[in-house]
Parts: C-alpha cells; structure tokens; sequence
C-alpha cells in the first residue's frame, strides 16, 4: 500500500544502532557493570545496524521493478473471490 | 536509576517514526475500506506479525512475566497448548469464512451466518470491552512508570511534579495512538505493529541474554528453581502437585480448547489483522506465520520472570530506586514486595506474609542489567508493547463501532465518505473513553475487576456459537442467540457458587452461595469457561432443532459443507497454509516435549 514498511523499520533500527554503537564507542565504560562488564550498547547496536542494512536492502530491492504510478487502492485482484 | 539525554533520544526516534508512518499513510487513505480494511492490500507476512502484535499488549509482556514468576515455565502452556494450536484451526478452517463471505468483522458473520440479534450481542458487548482493555493498558503503562520513577527527575527539572507523571503519561501516549490511527487507519495501525513487533524483540532479547548468562543459563535456572518451575509438564497429573494449581484434563479442555479458540478464533482484534490480507491464500497464512515466532515467545517474555526469580543476590548494583528487594524470602530473588500506593506500607496477606509484586518482575530486570543506552531501547520497547496493544483494541473499535453498531441500527444509507469521517470520530471517542476507562481503574479497581469478569463470562460460550455456525447448516439464529445467552448465565452462575481455595467471596466468586471450591483460581477460570461452552453448544443444538433452519442457498460461503474449499494450487507447496500448519503443529510438540 504505497509505502514499504522495511523502509521506515530499517531506518529507524539504523538510527537506534548508530545511537547505541555510538555511545558503546565513545561514551563512559563505567556504566557495563550492570551488565556484567559487557559493553552491551556497542555489541547489540552492531547487531541493530546489520538488522537495518538487511531491511533496507530487502525494501529497495523490492522497489526497483515496480517503479512507476503506484497501484490504485483495490485495484489488485484478489485470488479469493 | 536516572534516565539520560541518550535513552530519551531512543524514545523520541520510535515516537518519530510511529507518527511518521502514520503521516506517510495518510494520503492513501480515501475510502472506508481503506480505513477499516487497510485497502484488503497486505501482504501475508506484514498481516502475520500485526496480528502476533496486536495481541502483545500490556498484558502479555508485564503478565507473562508476572506468571513466569509465579508459576514458572508452565506459564508456557499458555502458548503451547494455547495459542499455536488455536491459530492453526483459525487460519486453516475458519479464515475461509471470515475472508471469503461479504463480512467486513466477525460480528457482522454473524448476521450474515445467524441474524441481527445475534450480531447485535457480540457486537456491543465487544466494542465495551476494547474500550476498556485499552483503558486498563493505559493506566498499567502509567503505573508503571510512576511506580518505578522512571520520569521523575526530567519532569521536576522542568518544574512539574510527580503527581502529575500519571496524567502526562496516558494523556501522550493516547495522543500518539490517536494520532497515528486517526491518520492512517488500519493500515497504519498495522504497519506500526510490525515495527512495534521488532522493538519488542529488539529490546528483550539483550535482556534475556544478559539473564541467562548471569544466572548460569538453563542449566543454572533448573539448579536455582524448585524442580515444578521448569518443568511444564511434570506434575500436571493433580492440582496439588504443580504451582498452577490445576490437572491436565482442565488445563487441555479449559485453556487448551475453551478459551484459546474463543479468544483467537473470534476475536475481531486479531481476525481484524487477518482479514486485512491481499488474498485468500494470504489471510489464511496470517495465523499461522504468526504462530512461529508466537511460539518462541514464551523464552522472550516468560522466561524474564524466572530468571527475575534467580537472580543471585548482588551487593554491587543497587536495585534502582524502586522498592525493597523481597530478597529475604527464598526463591523471590529481584522481585520487589507490593506497596499500598496510599501509605507506602508492604501489603500482606492474610497469615501477615508480604506479598510480591509479580508485575514489577520484568521492568525491575531490565533496571537490573540495562545500562544507559540500552535501558533506553528496552523502556522503548515496553512503551511500544503498550501502545500496540492500545492501536489494537482501538481499530477493533472504530471499525466494530461503525460497521456494526453506527450503520446497522443508526445511519444505514449514508455515502462513504460520511462513514470513513465517522470512523475517524469513533478513533477519537474510543480513545476519549479508554483515557475515562483509564481513570475509572485508577479509583474504582473492583470495578474493573468486575467489568472484566463480565466480559470473560460473555466470551467463554463464544466458541461454541462459531463452531457449530461454520460447522453445521442446521444451527439457527435463535438457537445462536439463546446458545449464547445461558451459556454466559451459565458462567456467572458458575463463578458465583464456587471459589479458589483461600479467597473470601465476592469478585472471585462464591457471590450466590457455595458449592465447589477450587485448589487455585485458574482451576476455577478454566472450569467456568468450560461450563459456559457445554452449555452454549446443547442450548444451541435443541434451540436449532425446534426452529425453522434457513435455506441452503443462503447460507453458500458461510458454512463448511455449503462452500468450496479454498484453492491452493498458485502457491508453492511450501507457502501453502496446511504445510505451514504441520510444521507449526511439529515445532509446537517439539517444544513441549523439551521442556516437558
């Protein structure tokens, strides 16, 4: 319908990925005590940024060959009827 | 624990993207099936997990772990018993006659199976109680946050005060949801559940990594835990040898056939997601695509509220500024003691034993092990958990509202454009009545209680309604209605002759008197449900065969025997809806063979 959701899902992962990875790079070490001395920000931003890259690969790739006018809402035929 | 500037800026990127999507959505809204209906545009996966998210509200995340902690993996059953193969039958056998007849919700089959009175009852019975299940997710998201003064410092240093969290909390996030559904209808509502689905996984699974791998793994669990918490099998031969308190036949035929297939075979909250498909073939792979990652939950939000059991005590990292610990007892590890909100005291029960507040059990764990950053993306994602249960019950609503109660019996004739205006007024008075239903919970908590256990009285017979309308041509209207009607007195008188070991009477029943009591209240539950349907199946059979049947030619597409059966040929055999059900129904025994 118009837009494809891995699109905004992707991107809104790679954001939050890039936040967490970010902060696991940069930012105070101190804090991994909780989490049993593991820097947990960098590991699972890094784990959040390749789910974004699949996702936005899935959506653009998808995209391509349908480029053009968009289909009208309830134009597809439905295999059902 | 204080939040900072970076798990603020996670929550303001979800809250971003959630209005954005709605927004984007906007324009291609232009007619009420757009609307109500997403356009019946959605591809089969996207369907599946708003269908698997719609459901994974407040309750699920908060409850799950709640009874994880109480009960241990049993609580699994809830799943494995429960859902998945409730799921399977809905996708498999029902979803034809839900997609393939002119009905655009379940009430509204209804009609067209049985008659309008029939349609009438669950239709206004079932519009009440979204509005009030998302009033009370509005008011647990809420307390939450108040309870664990997750907020207090940004608030007091703009200058407002902690008496006001509550109020800010349920007025933003209504707000948003609003937003969001008022835009871009259902297919918003949908699309935001699928990125909803994602940040729940995406925010508990670190948590549960953490969990696991501080308490020893599974291993490290079956050592710290009595021997019945991670089992879910083991011991289910007699109420007194499991914690949840009930023997297999009840917990099979109660939960396992009574009120699974009432709540994911009828419910229009879920079949609503169904429904929205782009096929047939689609529509009847939702469930069931739904089912796989549904059945793998239980290790994401169940599993918390053991390891939340386990925790070894630590005298490095303070429990955050929650309550006291209930560390003294055993087995009660991080979970905290329940606090009366007027005095602040620790409750206790009726031998003077504080008692426990399971529900704390998964946000306390998240305090535990979460760092700044990341705490930001597992608060996120309970925030996330709440509004998608929220956007669900609201688009259940609107459309419920508009389709079966506005244009049935108020405005029959009107253009489209008036119904898809009146859809979005019913967002916006749905929302306005679950934010009331929100505070009517914060004064009068029996009452919730109560309006609760009317509805669970409403639903249990629902089942039986469904089963005998798709299944057998000879039921009838009013032996639909009349079915319907004893089979919910038949619950009520029920819950009102007997009661769970060790309750007083009143909302846990014995109101009318005392007949049976029960060695737990789930034991209770499921024999109330199990009543109700017995009784609602009979009353419907006499009733259909001392009334006149309708003609055959009517009731084509609406009953088994009277349609076609669907045709699967175009999909590849591995897509097709039976060969998904058999792995799903394999990897189900699977499972409880595992952890039996």
């Amino acid at each position: 319908m118009g837009l494809d959701i891995r699109l905004p899902i992707g991107l809104m992962f790679g954001i939050l990925g890039m936040l967490l990875a970010g902060y696991g790079l940069l930012g105070d070490r101190s804090v991994y005590e909780r989490s049993l001395g593991m820097n947990i920000n960098l590991i699972w931003g890094t784990v959040l940024i390749l789910f974004s890259a699949l996702l936005l690969f899935l959506g653009s790739r998808k995209a391509r060959p349908r480029a053009g006018p968009a289909p009208q809402p309830g134009a597809r035929p439905r295999r059902g009827d | 624990m204080t939040l900072t500037l970076l798990d603020w800026l996670v929550m303001f990127v979800y809250f971003g993207f959630v209005l954005g999507v709605g927004f984007a959505l906007k324009r291609h809204v232009k007619t009420s099936k757009d609307f109500f209906q997403a356009g019946r545009s959605i591809p089969a996966w996207i369907c599946g997990l708003a269908f698997l998210s719609a459901n994974l509200g407040a309750q699920e995340i908060i409850g799950m772990g709640a009874s994880g902690a109480k009960y241990g993996i049993a609580t699994s059953h809830f799943y494995w018993i429960g859902a998945i193969p409730a799921m399977v039958f809905v996708g498999i056998f029902m979803m034809p006659f839900y997609y393939g007849s002119r009905a655009r919700s379940v009430p509204e089959y209804l009609r067209l199976r049985f008659d309008e009175k029939t349609r009438g009852f669950n239709a206004i019975s079932f519009a009440l109680m979204t509005v009030f299940s998302s009033g009370i997710s509005m008011y647990a998201m809420a307390r939450l946050i108040q309870v664990l003064h997750l907020f207090d410092n940004p608030f007091q240093s703009l200058g407002i005060g902690p008496q006001y969290i509550f109020h800010i909390c349920v007025i933003a996030s209504a707000l948003i949801v609003l937003a969001y559904i008022f835009l871009g209808g259902l297919t918003s509502a949908i699309y935001n559940e699928v990125l909803q689905f994602f940040l729940i996984v995406a925010g508990f699974l670190p948590l549960v990594y953490l969990g696991l791998k501080n308490v020893g793994g599974w291993k490290g669990l079956q050592q710290a835990l009595p021997v019945s918490f991670t089992h879910s099998w083991k011991g289910l031969g007699d109420p007194s040898t499991n914690p949840l308190g009930v023997e297999a036949f009840s917990l099979a035929m109660g939960l396992g056939f009574v009120l699974s297939f009432g709540y994911w075979c009828t419910d229009f909250l879920v079949v609503q997601r169904a429904m929205a498909a782009d096929s047939m073939s689609a529509a009847r792979r939702t469930p069931l695509i739904a089912a796989i990652p549904k059945m793998l939950f239980p290790f994401l939000v169940v599993l918390p509220g053991l390891i939340a059991l386990a925790v070894p005590p630590q005298a490095t990292v303070p429990p955050s500024a929650v309550v006291e610990k209930a560390g003294a007892q055993p087995h009660a590890g991080l979970i905290p003691y329940k606090v009366e909100e007027t005095t602040g005291r620790i409750k206790r029960d009726k031998n003077g034993k504080p008692e426990l507040d399971y529900d704390l059990a998964v946000p306390v764990l998240l305090l535990h092990y979460f760092p700044t950053g990341i705490l930001g993306l597992g608060l996120t994602a309970l925030l996330a958990s709440f509004m998608s249960g929220m956007a669900g019950n609201v688009t259940a609503f609107n459309t419920v509202w508009t389709y079966d109660i506005y244009q049935a019996y108020i405005k029959k004739n009107a253009t489209d454009a008036h119904y898809l205006w009146m859809g979005r007024m019913a967002t916006v008075f749905g929302i306005t009545a679950s934010v009331l239903a929100a505070y009517v919970a914060t004064q009068f908590n029996n009452i919730m209680d109560i309006l609760q256990l009317v509805f669970a009285f409403v639903n249990a017979p629902l089942f039986a309604t469904f089963l005998l309308g798709m299944f057998w041509k000879r039921a009838t209207g009013h032996g639909a209605f009349l079915g319907l009607f004893s089979g919910t007195l038949a619950a009520a008188l029920h819950h009102g002759l007997t009661l769970p070991a060790g309750a007083s009477p009143g909302v846990k029943g014995g109101w009318m008197g005392m007949l049976h009591a029960y060695p737990s209240e789930m034991a209770q539950n499921f024999w109330t449900a199990i009543f109700a349907w017995t009784v609602c199946f009979v009353v419907t059979i006499l009733v259909s065969f001392l009334t006149t049947p309708r003609k055959d030619s009517e009731l084509a597409g609406l009953v088994y025997s009277l349609t076609d059966r669907p045709r699967e040929e175009t999909t590849p055999w591995y897509l097709r809806p039976a060969t998904l059900a058999i792995i799903v129904l394999c990897m189900t025994l699977l499972l409880n063979i595992v952890f039996y």
